[in-house]
């Protein structure tokens, strides 16, 4: 296995507290602390001379659609796309055809990510039986079966007995539950968020409320049965504050935001242009407002991206019969960047933190950093260079992105996963 | 000024000048309509299809209508036996019926933006016959057109829109008309149909029937839909006509030359009475008619012509 020399990288390690322009040494697929004077001489010198050096970035929340739906995405493509955009762990969700909710089917997820994958792609699993919202699903094999959390990402589960019970049982397990917070009930036909906009536009809205409702259930479940809940990509202010206070009492929950919602809101709906269609949807600056707040405060845990790939054809409909969803992992970095770091004054250590040791902890993962030992998931990145993203010449097998056509500032260089380069010089190798 | 747009999608994105354009070029053909031989040739050689995969009579007939007073073919297709139960997309049916020598789609669907959404790809014109909830544009062309008849002008008006306000494209297209033309336009119903997000389009929300109605110079009515009772925006349809259908004694709340209007389909005795509806104050039946010299405005002038050739053109 090759040694890899990285000179003049700004290296940044939140979980060491490191951020300073040094040198890193990939040895054997880790870290090591430095180089024998003969190793220094095999070793490949990498100079990343005004590139910042971070841990491989790890998002919780993607969409690889496979088994069933390859046309949208492939664990090979979407495995592509997370490599240029700098990650290096992904979790994908389990709403697949069929959706993951037996061990059999995590089996055949994890084959086709040992043959295909070129970064390391962990399953979840379902919480109940066909993600059908009635019967919980094998958890304790779909635990055996490698699965690091399990949700009905998608499809909320609304009974909150079944909820309740699903919590108890899976902290047997240690197995965090991932929720996608929505109550049913309150959003048929709804395709954006209710307010101003969507009474403008004439589409059906879907108010915080429904949100809201389920995070305060989730945060009461959380403290009833001590399970950890993870509350999927909130785009509600009223669902920050909720959490705030719950996590002020040691309520076990954590939370995640997308780039989008930090990024948009409804107001880019104007012209129905399904590629800012998703669930939950875009909402109001003060929603925007407050979920980067509960990102500075730590009342939101972590940036995860959702990507969720859907086709051209599929998505090129009326917007109210499009899909949800759209593509991040090759845009999430230069789009948190733009917000966190540039307009909202984050620190860059702190944004880091928030795409690689945080969500490496939440999960209990053994990544995220680049401490001595630690696997050499390193991902370079040039901070202010400027770029046009072309959804349609990106990784991914689809391109359903806000931001094709747009010029973004920071660009990923160079992925390495295990000591080995997955992404480097636009290709993946 | 020279009319420009091609199509007609919102009357949000209308100018005040374009809604005057079109409602003297309106007023040209309304006089065309009164004559023995009702047809001019305004479109000879063009073929428009009336594409509505939402049902409609009246707005389908009225359109049907404009194009053969114009001379033009015109070809419909509704939901039931378009290609689009089929499977087909969208864009599919408007690009075949474009492959097909249209030269103007008259769309109307359930969906909100789909008109938009053809003008994006396709090189003919696109005009809203109603979008979902969202804008039904020649609706408040005509209610404006009528109210204008009526009124002379519509500066500082008082005009109430009462009903189903949430799930209403009419209601939208004329709460944008009226406060370009500068009415002063108070929405009344039940506070689920009638949310307080309407105030950010410029007009007041109110519940209470009495206050809104004081002095009113007019009134219209939308219908109330049977489905809105099942998903709990009110309790029965009753309720609704003792809260806020119109008779006669809150009738006589309203300026004594108050006009009655209602777009249609109308519920007789749900949220009209029967007699108010049939009275001398409705102009429910002007409506339909005007809709006919509306809509020939709008095919005429989306489809290249000037307002002023009108005239000359069909002396």
């Amino acid at each position: 296995m090759s040694t890899f020399w990285i000179q003049n990288a700004r290296v940044i390690d939140p979980a060491t507290k490191r951020d300073a322009v040094g040198e890193l040494y990939i040895s054997d697929g880790k870290f090591v602390t430095a180089f024998s004077a003969a190793a220094k001489k095999r070793a490949k010198k990498i100079d990343a001379t005004g590139l910042v050096a971070c841990p491989g970035l790890i998002d919780v929340h993607v969409h690889f659609r496979e088994p069933g739906q390859t046309h949208k995405e492939t664990i090979a493509t979407g495995s592509r796309a997370a490599a240029a955009g700098g990650f290096t762990t992904v979790v994908c969700m389990p709403n697949t055809a069929p959706v993951a909710d037996n061990a059999g089917t995590i089996q055949l997820i994890n084959d086709s990510v040992r043959r295909d994958a070129v970064v390391r792609v962990l399953p979840t699993g379902c919480i109940t039986v066909g993600m059908k919202g009635a019967a919980l699903a094998p958890i304790g094999s779909l635990k055996r079966a490698g699965v690091v959390a399990i949700t009905d990402d998608g499809d909320c589960v609304q009974s909150n007995e079944l909820m309740r019970r699903a919590c108890e049982y899976a902290k047997m397990f240690d197995l965090p539950i991932m929720d996608h917070c929505q109550d049913h009930s309150m959003t048929v036909g709804a395709v954006m968020n209710e307010g101003v906009m969507s009474t403008r536009l004439g589409l059906r809205g879907w108010p915080n409320a429904a949100e809201d409702l389920i995070v305060a259930r989730n945060a009461i479940l959380s403290e009833h049965t001590g399970a950890h809940i993870h509350l999927q990509h909130i785009s509600s202010r009223h669902s920050v504050d909720i959490i705030r206070r719950a996590k002020a009492r040691g309520v076990k929950i954590t939370a995640e935001a997308t780039p989008h919602h930090i990024a948009l809101t409804d107001e880019s709906l104007a012209t129905y242009d399904t590629h800012f269609k998703m669930n939950p949807p875009l909402r109001t600056e003060e929603d925007r407002r407050a979920i980067i707040a509960g990102l500075r405060d730590g009342t939101i845990d972590i940036i995860a991206t959702d990507h969720a790939p859907h086709t051209d054809y599929e998505k090129d409909k009326e917007f109210d019969f499009a899909p949800n969803g759209i593509l991040g992992l090759e845009t999430a970095l230069p789009v948190t960047l733009a917000i966190l770091l540039r307009q909202e004054k984050f620190k860059l250590p702190f944004v880091i933190d928030l795409m690689t040791r945080r969500p490496a902890q939440l999960l209990g993962l053994p990544a995220g950093t680049l401490a001595e030992g630690a696997a050499a998931d390193l991902c370079l990145f040039n901070l202010n260079e400027d770029w046009t993203y072309d959804a349609k010449a990106g990784f991914s097998k689809s391109s359903n992105s806000p931001w094709h056509g747009t010029t973004l500032t920071g660009r990923v260089k160079t992925t390495f996963v295990g000591g080995k380069i997955v992404f480097a010089q636009g290709k993946i190798s | 000024m020279p009319w420009t747009r091609r199509h007609l999608l919102t009357i949000e994105e209308l100018s005040l000048a374009e809604i005057g354009q079109i409602h003297a070029t309106a007023t040209a053909f309304k006089k065309i309509l009164s004559r023995s031989v009702k047809k001019v040739p305004a479109l000879r050689g063009k073929t428009i299809v009336n594409l509505f995969l939402e049902p409609s009579t009246r707005t389908r007939m009225a359109f049907d209508m404009a194009a053969k007073r114009l001379s033009a073919d015109v070809i419909s297709l509704d939901g039931a036996s378009s290609s689009t139960t089929k499977g087909e997309t969208l864009r599919d049916t408007a690009e075949n019926i474009r492959a097909l020598g249209a030269d103007m789609i008259i769309l109307r669907h359930a969906a909100a933006g789909s008109p938009l959404y053809l003008s994006k790809f396709l090189d003919i014109p696109v005009i809203n016959a109603g979008d979902g909830a969202h804008e039904h544009p020649t609706q408040g062309l005509l209610d404006t057109f009528t109210m204008l008849e009526h009124l002379g002008s519509l500066k500082g008006r008082k005009v109430v829109i009462l009903g189903d306000i949430l799930f209403s494209r009419v209601a939208r297209s004329n709460i944008h008309a009226l406060t370009k033309l500068g009415a002063a336009v108070t929405l009344v119903g039940p506070s689920t149909l009638v949310p307080h997000w309407f105030t950010d389009l410029g007009v007041k929300v109110s519940h209470d029937l009495r206050s809104a109605l004081a002095d009113a110079e007019v009134v219209m009515l939308l219908r109330i839909q049977h489905e809105r009772q099942s998903s709990g925006h009110f309790p029965s349809l009753g309720e609704y006509t003792s809260m806020f259908g119109l008779n006669k004694t809150r009738a006589s709340w309203l300026n004594p030359k108050a006009i009655i209007m209602h777009p249609g389909p109308i519920n007789r005795g749900v949220e009209i009475d029967s007699e108010l509806a049939d009275g001398d104050r409705s102009v429910i039946l002007e409506q339909v008619t005007n809709g006919i010299a509306v809509r020939m405005a709008v095919l005429y002038l989306c489809s290249g012509g000037q307002p002023e050739s009108v005239m000359p053109a069909t002396a």
